[in-house]
Parts: structure tokens; C-alpha cells; sequence
């Protein structure tokens, strides 16, 4: 290796963590906290160190590291980041520590909370990085039994039902993930000389169409669950509502992105011909979810359940940027990922504040909590504008773009998807309106404390951030839209189309069209 | 290779060969050995009989271990036992097992107040008839074996006879048994009739040239798939295996479970994978059908079992369905990969009965799973080593399961069945939610108010003997290229 291996460090380092976790006395509490958060926080400062060793403007896999696993069947290890995972990274390290901070309350089996959490967040950073197949689908099965454990251990009420409902929907949605890897993997033992699961080598195969066909909805099955599309999104709102709040966080802010990333890697750029023929009912199923989402949330009293369902809505909005498949449309969904993960994430953040405090998720119950708590509402309302896409915040420009990109090439699907936006607005400020203003519901609530000195360091970033990206988007749109705009174009160009609104292309496919080959001057493999 | 197994049966001249049966002839010799001292001893202290035991499978390993470069004539004694490096492996495996259900049965016997000097023996006759199968290379030495190392497990069921249900399940297992035994063997007599001989090589050699019917040699395919069906607990003769496994000693149960499906399927393979070969085409859709069927049937049955003892013993069913996938994928890698689950299998279902056996304590007390409840707080070590097994049964990454699933159903897909690849996984994840339901119940139920009754005992033996199958499964997980480099040696098969 020519550099220093950035991606397996932060990958493996809050593994590191949780195994010298393990070896702690189970009584010393602050201990096991305090450990947690110096290994997210030194994680966080390791994945910087990524972002500085990457060169932005280019669009192909950097920083890549090689390494053979199982000899004699070609199991390899093989990480690179590119513009889409990139941030992802950044998301899932920029949020453990608020997830960390936000537990400080727990009791109950502290360390094996943490260590739970530690193991999950090697888990999603390596399901970002891994460019080989089977690594991939380890890290992907591996998310499940720490997520299963945080949720069925440390959740409310109905978290065994809910747990169970994850684990199962999940698994068996990766189930026919491992049989299409699987066939691709001997497929590319007969033409490509050699069976293996490498996803650069696996891109240069050739399929006939039907069972690019099949393949790609083993793999969508998979990513449908996990984004999730309807109608397969049933186990979220159970999922987020019974998690505790930083499973909560997690959950919605870097596993559901997982999904979507997974179809813009694998999907798009193993299958481009399958992509383009199932985009018109990938884009239905994604404006179903949008929809249906948004209006579900509308009649939600739980806020929790509330905020479940409004996931479910933007994630839709992520996919069908995914599946417009034009470069202002891709590199919004990947932007409006990390937008998500914020904005989403800390009104859960923000749940989780106030169930603390109150013990009901119930809006019914509350009602003109901004007199006893300004600082917490009036992060909640800009938290929530954020979501709703308010001009200056982080959301607006994700979907934009989104909207822009998807106008193009299907207006229809743009317009149905505003309504959503417009849904959107209904109700996260009627929520805001039921909690924070109104008549005093309930007396007791008005003597409660307003945010402390904790929960504004949790805070206080996140809205930087939320601020950061609204008014200043360009550091990451430089970032990715290299690699997206790659992609986008080599989607069509593989079809034998032209991008619309693009200016015309000559008609050949580019050189770099999926063989996104490391950079010669980092000195890849 | 066909033109290989193709010569005649190989005539002994000169000195008899006894290297590739040494380490059968350690084990019944130490056996015999310690028949001699329990008679001739006073005491009932186990210890010398539990050292002498560990001693012998040593030595037999030892030896084993230095017949991977056997230079000598591929078989023996009259074309009867093989040489090769695939029964090294599995001697290697099963010696492995033996060790640990030693250890496991000093501590079970010890606390049951079960101690008689006859145990010990017999598992070493047991495992001697193991290892032999797996070297087995004609059909008259595999019924032998087989019928060694059944009667042995039938009085080892029927252990605790003072139990009404260790006497009923070796009841149980020796009437199947012996009827399963007698299909065996007419199953032998029918291939003699249609091939003019009982030797693996000579019936291959025989079959390939053939141009008539075959209808005797298939009559002896299925009854054969019939006899080894029985002694994997594939469905539909799977019958016996919840009763037996429940009603046995829980160290018999960890024993047999992991000893028995790797001797049989090493049988398995020699036979339908070398000698039947040339009628491939024929068995296989009965060894499909077999497969779909054990999977789902031990999958769905197990959710409803209330005592973890018979829960894993419809696991053990199920993943007997997994690895005739791997059977009915009859090529090279298809045989690598059975090794491989083979060997993960026996780590994690020994370890499983392992834990099973310290939280009962003493005796066959507290197997339901409800006794469960909180394990993770009234014993960490236990709830850990458990999780980590129910973990590998599952197939969760990071474990031997895992890898031991990928390369079945890698091996599967590229025979071209990934139908039942497909139904495969989908047994999984069925078998996944009674595996989670046991980790619910550790980690997050709280344990019972009055814990008297389920108070766990130190116990150094028998946490030795689980936290070994433990690392190796967790080892396994990380670095399966330790033992793949060996399978690729190990799984052509030549006799």
C-alpha cells in the first residue's frame, strides 16, 4: 500500500474500540460512556482525515486497499470511496457521538449498549466502502444483530415485536441479495476467466437481458426493504418508533441510506439496461411511498410514528431522484441523503429530548410547550424546516435538485412529487404547532428544564451543518457530483440514449463509464 | 478419474498395510484399555478414565496427522480402507469432537451422579467406528463401521436408563436404527448384484462401462440414500431425532449430534459422489427432494418447540438439509464446501448441547426454554458462547456459519441449482427467528425472581469445552482461508 489505509482504519476503529470495551469492569458506567464517545469522536477525526487525503473533482474510486481473504475461492477485500460514499462516511461519523451523547440516561447494561452501537457503526462504514460483493453483504447481514439488540433491548414498549419484524424483513430481503451475488459470481467464472466478487471486474460483465432482469430485482428486493420502498416499508414505523433514541437516530439517518446507496453502487452500475427498464416502476413505487408517506404522517398523534413516516416519505423522494437517472437529479439524492440524515436525525434527536422529559410521545397531551422550553421548539421548528425544504436550509437544495433533475425526464413524476413537498409542510408545522403552541395542556410539563449543556453539544452541530449545506452546498456538490455526473452519464450513454437536458454527447460509451479505475497518481492497489 | 477407479480391485502382496487403520486400531486398543483398568479398579473416580481417553484420541490424532503424506497404495487391507487426506480431515474433526464430549461427559456424569466405567469405552468404541466409516472405501466396511459406532451411540442414549426417557429414546433410536440398517444393507446386497462387487472403486468402475438397465443399481442407490438418510436425520426418516436427542444425556446429545452427521456424510460422499457417480443424473433429483425437504420441514417444526433441547435437534435436522445441498451440488466444490460446513457444523452444534448442558447444572433440570430467561445476566460467559453459536447456526457474518453457508450455496449456484439455493436461504431466515428468540429471551427478559432452582455452578471442564468450539467458530468466521487450504488438499477423493 502506497498510502496510508484511511478507509480500513476508520472502518475498524470502532470495532477496536468495542473489543477494548469488552474488557472493562461492567460496574464503571461514566467508564463505558465516556470510552464510547472518545472512540466516535476519534473516528469522526479519522474519517476527516479521509476527507482531507481525498482529491475532489475527479469520479473515480480512491484511496482503495486490496487485500486477498480466502485464497482459493477469491474472496477478496477491496474498499475505495468515491463522491457517493464519501459523505456517507462523514454522516455516520459525524453522528455516533450524538448518538453516544444523547444515551448518556441509559442504565441498564451500558456497555453492551455501547458495544452494540460501536459494532454497528463498523458495520455501516464498511457496507460504504466495500467494493467487493461478499465483503459487502458481510457488513450488510452484520448491521442486523447489533440493530436487532439495541432495539429489542433498550426500546419501549412493543421493542421484541418490533426487533423481530427488523431482523426477519431484513434478512430475508438479503436472502436473494446472496443467491444473485452468487450467480454473478460464477457468471463471472465463465467469461471472465476467474470466479470473483469484485464489483469493478463484475461491472465488465456481459448478461443477457432477462437475467440482468432477475438479477436486478434480487438485488432491489434486498435495498427495497432496507430503503424502504412500499410496500415493503411496514417494519419502519414500528422499527423507529419502539428503537431508543439513538437507535432511533441510527436507523434513520445512516441505515436507511444504506439502502439507497446500494442502489445507486450496485444496481445502477451492474445492471444499467435492467436499471433503465424498471425505472418507470421504480419511480411509481418511490411517488407511492412519497405520498403515502406524507399523508400518513398527517394523521400520526405519536410524534415519533410522525417523524417514522415523514422517513418513508423523503427517503421516496431520495429514490426517485435515484432513478431519474440525470446528473442534477443523482447528485441531489446523494445530497439530500446526508441532508436527511441530519434534518431526520435530529428531529429524532429532538424526540427523544422531549420523551425524556415528558414520558409521551403523545401530541395530544402537549400543547404550548414553547413558553417552557424556547431553546428546545425553536431548534424543533428550524429542524423541521429544514425537513420541509425551506429555502437556506440543507433541504432545499437536495430537492431541488431533485425536483429539477426529475422535471426533465419525466414532468409528471416531478409534479406529483411536489405535492409532497407541500404535504411536507402540512405536517411537520402542525406537529410544531400541536407541541409547541397552542393552550398548556398539561401543567406539569411547564416546570420541566429546557435543553442542557449536553444536548445543545449534540445540537449545535447538527444545525451548523443543516446551515452550512443550505447556504453553502458547494464544498459537497463539488465533491460529488463528479462521480454522480459519471454515472448519470454512463447510464444513458450504455442505453444508447441521451441524457435530457444534457447537451448531446458524442454517441460512444466513455472510456470511464464503470471502470471507474483508481487514480494512477494515489497509487492505488 | 473414472479411468482411474476403473482397475480391478488391488490384490495384497507382501506384508499387510496397517498405517491407514492405525489410529482406528489406538482408539479400540485405549477402548480396550479402559474396559481393563474400570474393572480391575477400586475407585470410581473418573479421572484416570477421562485422562487415558484424552490420551488415546491424542495419539490416534497424532497419527492421523502423519498419514496426510501417506506414500503407500491409495487403499488397504484388500481395497477396504482408503489413505487419502479426505479421511485425515474427518478423523481429524471427529477426534476433535470425541475430545470435547469427553470433557463434556467428565462434567455431566460427574454432577448427574451417572459415573459408570462403560462410558468411556463405549465413546471411544463409537468414535473409533466414526472415524473408520469416513475411511471406509468398500460397502462391507461401511456397514461395519456404521453398525459400530450405532450400537455404541444406542447404550450411550440409554445412559441414564434410570430416566424413563433415556430408556425410550434409545429404544426409540436402536428399533429405527436397526431397521434403517437393515434397508443398508440390502441396499449393498442389490449393488453386489447389479456391479458384482461391494468395493467404492469396483462399482464406479463397473457402473460407467454399463449400457443395460440399471435398475438393480438404482434400487441399491435409493436404498442406500435411505440407510445414510436415517443416520443424517434427513426428512422423512428424521423421526427419531427429537425424541432421541431430548431423551439422551445432554453430553451423548453433544456428542452424537456433531459426531454422527460428520461420519455419516463423509460416507455420504464417498458413496454417492465416487461410486455412484456415473448415475448422477439419476439420484440426484431424490437427493434434491431430500434436501428442499429437510430444510424446510427441521426449519418450520423447530419454531414450535418449547425445550431447546428438541429446538436444536430440529436445527441439527435443518442443517443436515444445507449440507445435502452441498451433496446434490456432487462436484469438487460441492464436497469442499460439505467439509467445511461439516467441520463449523460440529464446532457450534457441540459447543450449543455444550451450553445446553452447563445451564441444566446437573442432570437434564431446567431444558425448557423458559429457564433461559436472563442468561445473559446470571452468566455472561454462557450467554455469550451461546450467542455466538446460535449465531453460526443462523448464519450471521463474523461467524463459521456464515462462510460455511456462502461456499454451500456458492457451490449450489454453480451446479446450476439455485432453486434450492432459493429455498435454502428461505429456511434461513424461517430458522433465524427461533434462533433470535433464544437470544430475546438471554439478553432481554429478565431472569425469574427465585433463581434458586436456576443458579448457575462453576463448572472449569465444561466451559473449557464450550469456550474451544466458541473461538474456533468465531475464528473460522474471520479467517476461513486456515481451513480451506487444507479442503482443497483434503476433498478429492479417490476410493
Amino acid at each position: 500500500m502506497h498510502h496510508f489505509p484511511w478507509l480500513t482504519v476508520v472502518t475498524f476503529a470502532p470495532l477496536g474500540g468495542a473489543v477494548v470495551l469488552a474488557a472493562f469492569p461492567s460496574r464503571a458506567l461514566n467508564l463505558h460512556r465516556w470510552w464510547a464517545l472518545v472512540v466516535s469522536i476519534a473516528t469522526f477525526a479519522l474519517s476527516l482525515g479521509m476527507l482531507g487525503a481525498y482529491h475532489g473533482g475527479t469520479g473515480g474510486f480512491q484511496l482503495m486497499e486490496r487485500a486477498t481473504w480466502v485464497e482459493s475461492l477469491n474472496f477478496q477485500y477491496i474498499m475505495g470511496v468515491d463522491g457517493i460514499s464519501l459523505f456517507m462516511v462523514l454522516l455516520t461519523t459525524f453522528l455516533m457521538p450524538a448518538a453516544i451523547l444523547v444515551s448518556w440516561r441509559v442504565e441498564r447494561q451500558v456497555k453492551y449498549f455501547m458495544i452494540a452501537l460501536l459494532i454497528l457503526e463498523t458495520a455501516m462504514i464498511g457496507s460504504f466502502l466495500a467494493l467487493d460483493l461478499l465483503l459487502f453483504f458481510f457488513f450488510f447481514e452484520a448491521l442486523l444483530f447489533p440493530m436487532y439488540l439495541i432495539i429489542g433491548g433498550w426500546g419501549s414498549e412493543r421493542r421484541v415485536y418490533a426487533a423481530v419484524k427488523f431482523f426477519l424483513f431484513t434478512m430475508a430481503g438479503s436472502a436473494f441479495l446472496l443467491v444473485s451475488i452468487l450467480f454473478l459470481y460464477f457468471r463471472a467464472g465463465s467469461q471472465l476467466g476467474h470466479p470473483t466478487f469484485d464489483l469493478t471486474q463484475l461491472q465488465q460483465l456481459s448478461l443477457p437481458a432477462a437475467t440482468a432482469r432477475w438479477l436486478f430485482l434480487g438485488f432491489f428486493v434486498a435495498f427495497a426493504v432496507k430503503v424502504p420502498l412500499f410496500p415493503l416499508h411496514t417494519w419502519l414505523p414500528d422499527a423507529h418508533t419502539e428503537a431508543p433514541t439513538a437507535g432511533s437516530l441510527i436507523l434513520a439517518a445512516v441505515l436507511l441510506k444504506i439502502g439507497a446507496y446500494g442502489l445507486i453502487r450496485f444496481n445502477l452500475s451492474l445492471f444499467p439496461q435492467a436499471s433503465m427498464y424498471f425505472r418507470v416502476f421504480v419511480s411509481i413505487l418511490a411517488l407511492i411511498g412519497i405520498v403515502y408517506g406524507a399523508v400518513v404522517a398527517l394523521i400520526q398523534t405519536d410524534i415519533k410514528r410522525l417523524v417514522a413516516y415523514s422517513s418513508v416519505s423523503h427517503l421516496g423522494f431520495i429514490v426517485l431522484g435515484t432513478f431519474a437517472f440525470t446528473n442534477k437529479a443523482l447528485s441531489g439524492s446523494v445530497l439530500q441523503m446526508v441532508n436527511h440524515g441530519l434534518s431526520t436525525g435530529a428531529l429524532f434527536l429532538l424526540v427523544g429530548m422531549v420523551y425524556e422529559r415528558t414520558h409521551t410521545r403523545d401530541l395530544g397531551r402537549m400543547g404550548g410547550l414553547a413558553g417552557t422550553w424556547p431553546a428546545l421548539t425553536g431548534v424543533f421548528l428550524f429542524v423541521a424546516l429544514s425537513s420541509v425544504g425551506l429555502p437556506g436550509l440543507n433541504g432545499f437544495v437536495g430537492e431541488f435538485l431533485i425536483l429539477l433533475g426529475t422535471f426533465v425526464v419525466t414532468k409528471a413524476f416531478a409534479v406529483a412529487a411536489v405535492t409532497a413537498l407541500v404535504l411536507a409542510a402540512i405536517y411537520l408545522l402542525w406537529a410544531y404547532q400541536r407541541m409547541a403552541h397552542g393552550p398548556v395542556k398539561n401543567e406539569e410539563f411547564s416546570r420541566l428544564p429546557d435543553l442542557n449543556l449536553r444536548e445543545w453539544a449534540i445540537l449545535v452541530p447538527i444545525m451548523a451543518a443543516i446551515l452550512f449545506i443550505g447556504v453553502f452546498p458547494k464544498p459537497f456538490l463539488s465533491k460529488i457530483e463528479p462521480t454522480t455526473d459519471t454515472v448519470a452519464t454512463c447510464e444513458w450513454a450504455v442505453n444508447g440514449r441521451d441524457q435530457p437536458g444534457e447537451p448531446v454527447v458524442s454517441g460512444a460509451v466513455p472510456l470511464e463509464c464503470f471502470q471507474q479505475a483508481p487514480l494512477a497518481s494515489l497509487g492505488g492497489p | 478419474m473414472i479411468g482411474l477407479l476403473a482397475q480391478a480391485a488391488p490384490t495384497t502382496h507382501g506384508p499387510i498395510k496397517l498405517g491407514p487403520i492405525m489410529p482406528e486400531l489406538i482408539i479400540a486398543g485405549t477402548a480396550i484399555l479402559l474396559m481393563l483398568m474400570d474393572s480391575l479398579r477400586a475407585t470410581r473416580d473418573q479421572r484416570p478414565l477421562v485422562l487415558l481417553s484424552l490420551a488415546g484420541l491424542a495419539a490416534a490424532a497424532a497419527y492421523s496427522i502423519s498419514l496426510w503424506n501417506w506414500k503407500g497404495p491409495a487403499t488397504v487391507l484388500g481395497g477396504m480402507v482408503a489413505a487419502d487426506k479426505f479421511a485425515v480431515f474427518f478423523r481429524l474433526v471427529l477426534i476433535s469432537v470425541a475430545a470435547l464430549g469427553v470433557l463434556l461427559s467428565s462434567h455431566y456424569l460427574d454432577r448427574a451422579g451417572e459415573a459408570r466405567g462403560e462410558y468411556y469405552p463405549l465413546l471411544l468404541f463409537a468414535t473409533a467406528g466414526m472415524t473408520l466409516i469416513t475411511a471406509a472405501a468398500d460397502l462391507i466396511l461401511v456397514f461395519l463401521a456404521l453398525e459400530i459406532l450405532s450400537l455404541s451411540l444406542y447404550l450411550m442414549t440409554g445412559f441414564s436408563y434410570r430416566r424413563m426417557a433415556s430408556a425410550e429414546a434409545s429404544m426409540k433410536y436402536f428399533l429405527l436404527g436397526a431397521f434403517s440398517s437393515a434397508f443398508f444393507l440390502y441396499g449393498i446386497a442389490l449393488a453386489y448384484g447389479a456391479t458384482g462387487t461391494t468395493s467404492l472403486s469396483g462399482i464406479a468402475g463397473h457402473l460407467s462401462g454399463q449400457i443395460g438397465p440399471v435398475a438393480l443399481a438404482l434400487g441399491a442407490a435409493g436404498l442406500l440414500a435411505t440407510g445414510f438418510g436415517f443416520k443424517v436425520a434427513a426428512v422423512p426418516f428424521h423421526m427419531w431425532t427429537p425424541d432421541a436427542y431430548q431423551g439422551a444425556p445432554t453430553c451423548v446429545t453433544a456428542f452424537m449430534s456433531a459426531g454422527t452427521k460428520v461420519a455419516a456424510f463423509a460416507a455420504f460422499l464417498r458413496v454417492f459422489d465416487v461410486a455412484l457417480s456415473p448415475l448422477i443424473w439419476d439420484w440426484k433429483p431424490f437427493i434434491w427432494v431430500m434436501a428442499a425437504l429437510t430444510m424446510v420441514v427441521g426449519s418450520v417444526l423447530a419454531i414450535a418447540q418449547t425445550d431447546v433441547k428438541r429446538m436444536l435437534a430440529y436445527s441439527s435436522i435443518a442443517h443436515a438439509g444445507f449440507i445435502l445441498v452441498a451433496v446434490a451440488a456432487a462436484s469438487q466444490a460441492g464436497i469442499r464446501a460439505a467439509m467445511f460446513y461439516l467441520a463449523a457444523y460440529a464446532a457450534m452444534i457441540i459447543g450449543g448441547f455444550g451450553v445446553v448442558m452447563l445451564v441444566s447444572v446437573r442432570g437434564e433440570r431446567n431444558t425448557s426454554l423458559t429457564s433461559y430467561a436472563g442468561l445473559a445476566r446470571r452468566s455472561p460467559f454462557l450467554a455469550v458462547s451461546l450467542t455466538v453459536f446460535l449465531l453460526s447456526l443462523a448464519g450471521i457474518p463474523g461467524t463459521a456459519g456464515f462462510i460455511a453457508k456462502v461456499v454451500v450455496f456458492s457451490a449450489a449456484v454453480q451446479s446450476g441449482h439455485w432453486e434450492l439455493v432459493l429455498i435454502a436461504v428461505i429456511a434461513s431466515v424461517v430458522a433465524a427467528f427461533f434462533y433470535i428468540r433464544v437470544m430475546v429471551l438471554m439478553y432481554m427478559q429478565d431472569p425469574p425472581a427465585d433463581d434458586t432452582v436456576l443458579r448457575i455452578e462453576r463448572a472449569p471442564v465444561g466451559e473449557v469445552a464450550v469456550a474451544i468450539p466458541a473461538v474456533l467458530t468465531v475464528l473460522f468466521g474471520i479467517l476461513p482461508g486456515l481451513l480451506f487450504g487444507f479442503l482443497t488438499h483434503a476433498s478429492v477423493i479417490r476410493f
